[in-house]
C-alpha cells in the first residue's frame, strides 16, 4: 500500500486481506486487499459472480467476513457508519419498489441517522433532503410512490437519500443498470462533483465503455483482486483479459493483444497472477 | 329470526339489530374487546405484509399452544406463557436457519408443528380446565375479567412499542441495509419486530384461537395493501377495516349464533375481496375496465 498524505475530509477505504465464504461453502471472495484512495471515483470492476457484490457487502458491513478488515480512515466499519460517513445505493432489484412509501419519504432516511430516536424530521433535514432532490433533478416527482419512476429516476433518488445523508464515502452498486445513456452521463457529472467536493466514491460496474470516462481507479476484480491503480495503468486490455477470462499466468506472457471477448469461456485450473505483475505487463487500451 | 328482519331491511328491524345485543353485557365486552384486538392486529398487519413475514405470524401462533398450557399448569398468567413460547419458536427458528442449509419455510414448518403438536400432547396429559376449543377457535363471548386484564396489557405494549419505533420498524422492512449503513441496530429491530409480533398474537388469542389469528393479522393489512401506495394511509385502512370487520363480525356471530372469530375472518375476507376485485388503482376488475394502467408489477412512468 501506498502511503497517501490526506486532506483531513477525505475518507479511504483499506480493505485488508479479506475473505467471504458463503454457507453453501463457495468462496466468494479471498485474500482481497485493496486500498480505495480518498477524494477519486474508484470504478469495481469484474465479471458478474467474480465477487464485487461480496465485496461492497463487506465495505458496508452487511456481511460479515471468515478472515480480514475493512477501516474507514482508520475506523472500523461500525464506528464510521454510526458517524454516518458511509452512504450506500443499493443495485435496482434489491428494492421493493412496490412498498407504500414516496420518493420525498426514501430521502428522508438518508437523515434518520442525525435525528433522535422518534426521527422526527427538523426543519434542517426537510431543507437538506429538498437540496438533494433538487440536485439530482428530481424535486417534481417527490412526492410520486417510488415504483411509478424510470429506471432513471429510481437510481436518482436513492442517490439523493446518499447525498442527504452527506456521507463521505458513497458507494454504488451497479449505478448503470437500466438506465438510458441520458441519464447516464447526468449520474456521472454529479459523481464528478461529488468527487470535487471531496467524497470518495466507488462504483462497481460491468459496463467497460464508460469506465475510462469518469473514473480515476479502477479495482479488477474476479475472486480476488487483480490488478488496482489508475485508471491509466490498471484499465489496460490485458489486464481486462486476465478479469474476464481468467486466463493462466502463460498465456499472459505471449501475445496479448487479443480482444477480451475472445476470452470470456472460463477455462479450467487457472490461476491468478498478482496485481503488481499485471501492472508491470499491462498495455494501454 | 334475526337473519329475515335483517331480509326485511326496515329501519327499525336494523335498529333493533343493533341495539338489541348491546343489552347483554358479555356482547358489549366481546365488541370493544374484538375492536381493541382488531387495532393492534391491524396495525402490526401493515409491517408484516410488507416485510413478508405471514408465515412467520401463522408459525408463532401455533407455538403458543405448550406456553399457555404450561402457564395455566403453574397458574400463571396464560399470555406469560404464550409470550415466552411464541418468542421462543421464533429463535428457535432463527437459529436453525442459520446453522443448517434448511430453507426458511421448511424450517418454520418443522418447528412450529413441533411445538403445537407438544401443546397437543401437553393439553391432553396435564389436568386441567382449559378448553382447547377456546385456544384453538377464541372466545371472546365468554371471556373473563382476567383474560381481558392481559389482552389489553398485551395490547397497550404492542401499540406502544410499535408507536415509538415506527420509523425504525418501516426502515427496516423497507431496506435493512440503508438501516445498518447508517449505523442503526438491525438485530434490535428483528427481535423487536418479532417480539411485537408474539406479543399482537397474545393479544388475539382469546378473540381469533391460534388457527384464525394469523388473518387478523395479514387480511388487513394486505387489504389496505391493495388500496393504497402510502405507508399511513394504508395504516388507517387496515385499522377501520379490521375494526369494522370485528364489530359486523361480533354481531353476525351473536344473530347467526355462530364461531365468533370465524364471523370476523369471514368479513375481513369479504372486505378483502371486494378490495382485490374493485380497488381503485389495482382492483383486478378495475384493471380490466382500464387496460391494466395501474398493475403494480407493470408501472411504467407516465412522464
Amino acid at each position: 500500500m501506498t502511503v497517501i498524505t490526506t486532506p483531513s475530509d477525505t475518507y479511504g477505504i483499506a480493505v485488508d486481506n479479506i475473505s467471504v465464504t458463503y454457507s453453501n461453502a463457495r468462496l466468494a471472495l479471498y485474500n482481497a486487499n485493496c486500498y480505495v484512495e480518498p477524494g477519486t471515483i474508484t470504478g469495481l470492476v469484474g465479471p458478474n459472480g467474480g465477487g464485487k457484490s461480496t465485496l461492497f457487502k463487506s465495505i458496508m458491513g452487511f456481511l460479515s467476513p471468515s478472515q480480514g478488515h475493512v477501516h474507514i480512515d482508520g475506523v472500523s466499519v461500525e464506528r464510521a457508519q454510526k458517524q454516518q460517513l458511509m452512504a450506500y445505493v443499493p443495485q435496482a432489484d434489491e428494492v421493493d419498489w412496490n412498498f407504500p412509501i414516496s420518493v420525498f419519504d426514501v430521502v428522508m432516511m438518508g437523515r434518520y441517522g442525525y435525528m433522535n430516536m422518534f426521527r422526527i424530521p427538523s426543519r434542517k433535514d426537510r431543507r437538506l433532503v429538498m437540496e438533494s432532490l433538487e440536485r439530482v433533478g428530481m424535486s417534481e416527482f417527490r412526492n410520486r410512490q417510488i415504483g411509478e419512476l424510470s429506471g432513471g429516476q429510481k437510481k436518482r433518488a436513492f442517490l439523493a437519500r446518499a447525498l442527504a445523508q452527506a456521507g463521505k464515502v458513497i458507494l454504488l452498486d451497479e449505478p448503470f443498470t437500466g438506465v438510458d445513456v441520458k441519464t447516464e452521463k447526468s449520474i456521472i457529472t454529479l459523481l464528478m462533483q461529488l468527487r470535487d467536493e471531496g467524497h470518495t466514491i466507488l462504483v462497481s460496474t460491468h459496463d467497460l465503455s464508460s469506465i475510462s470516462t469518469f473514473c480515476d481507479r479502477v479495482i479488477l476484480l474476479n475472486q480476488t483482486i487483480l490488478a488496482a491503480g489508475t485508471t491509466e495503468e490498471t484499465f489496460t486490455e490485458e489486464n481486462l483479459s486476465m478479469t474476464f477470462g481468467g486466463l493462466p499466468i502463460s498465456s499472459l506472457s505471449g501475445k496479448t493483444n487479443q480482444s477480451p471477448d475472445a476470452h470470456l469461456a472460463n477455462q479450467p485450473g487457472h490461476s491468478f497472477i498478482q496485481s503488481e505483475k499485471a501492472n508491470a505487463q499491462g498495455i494501454d487500451v | 329470526m334475526s337473519m329475515a328482519l335483517l331480509l326485511a331491511i326496515s329501519p327499525e328491524a336494523i335498529w333493533s339489530w343493533i341495539v338489541e345485543p348491546l343489552q347483554l353485557g358479555f356482547m358489549i365486552r366481546a365488541l370493544w374487546v374484538s375492536s381493541f384486538v382488531g387495532v393492534v392486529c391491524a396495525v402490526l398487519s401493515c409491517y408484516i405484509t410488507l416485510k413478508g413475514w405471514s408465515l412467520m405470524g401463522d408459525a408463532v401462533s401455533h407455538a403458543v399452544v405448550p406456553g399457555v398450557v404450561v402457564a395455566y399448569a403453574l397458574g400463571l398468567p396464560f399470555s406469560l406463557g404464550a409470550f415466552v413460547f411464541g418468542f421462543g419458536a421464533t429463535v428457535a427458528i432463527g437459529y436453525v436457519k442459520a446453522q443448517t442449509r434448511l430453507k426458511e419455510d421448511a424450517v418454520i414448518g418443522v418447528i412450529f408443528t413441533g411445538f403445537f403438536a407438544f401443546g397437543l400432547v401437553l393439553a391432553t396429559k396435564i389436568p386441567s380446565n382449559i378448553d382447547l376449543f377456546h385456544i384453538l377457535f377464541g372466545n371472546v363471548l365468554g371471556i373473563s375479567q382476567q383474560d381481558i386484564i392481559q389482552t389489553l396489557i398485551a395490547g397497550g405494549l404492542t401499540l406502544a412499542i410499535i408507536l415509538f419505533r415506527r420509523k425504525d420498524l418501516l426502515l427496516f422492512c423497507f431496506d435493512p441495509n440503508h438501516a445498518k449503513a447508517i449505523g442503526l441496530n438491525t438485530q434490535l429491530m428483528y427481535y423487536t419486530l418479532l417480539s411485537v409480533l408474539a406479543l399482537t398474537i397474545v393479544t388475539a388469542l382469546q378473540t381469533a384461537g391460534i388457527v384464525l389469528v394469523v388473518a387478523m393479522l395479514v387480511t388487513p393489512g394486505s387489504t389496505a395493501y391493495l388500496l393504497s401506495d402510502r405507508f399511513d394511509r394504508m395504516l388507517l385502512i387496515s385499522v377501520a377495516v379490521s375494526v369494522l370487520s370485528c364489530l359486523s363480525g361480533t354481531y353476525l356471530s351473536y344473530h347467526l349464533d355462530a364461531s365468533t372469530g370465524g364471523c370476523i375472518v369471514v368479513m375481513m375476507t369479504l372486505f378483502f375481496t371486494v378490495a382485490m376485485l374493485f380497488a381503485p388503482k389495482y382492483g383486478i376488475v378495475t384493471q380490466k375496465f382500464l387496460g391494466g394502467q395501474g398493475k403494480r408489477d407493470a408501472r411504467f412512468p407516465q412522464a
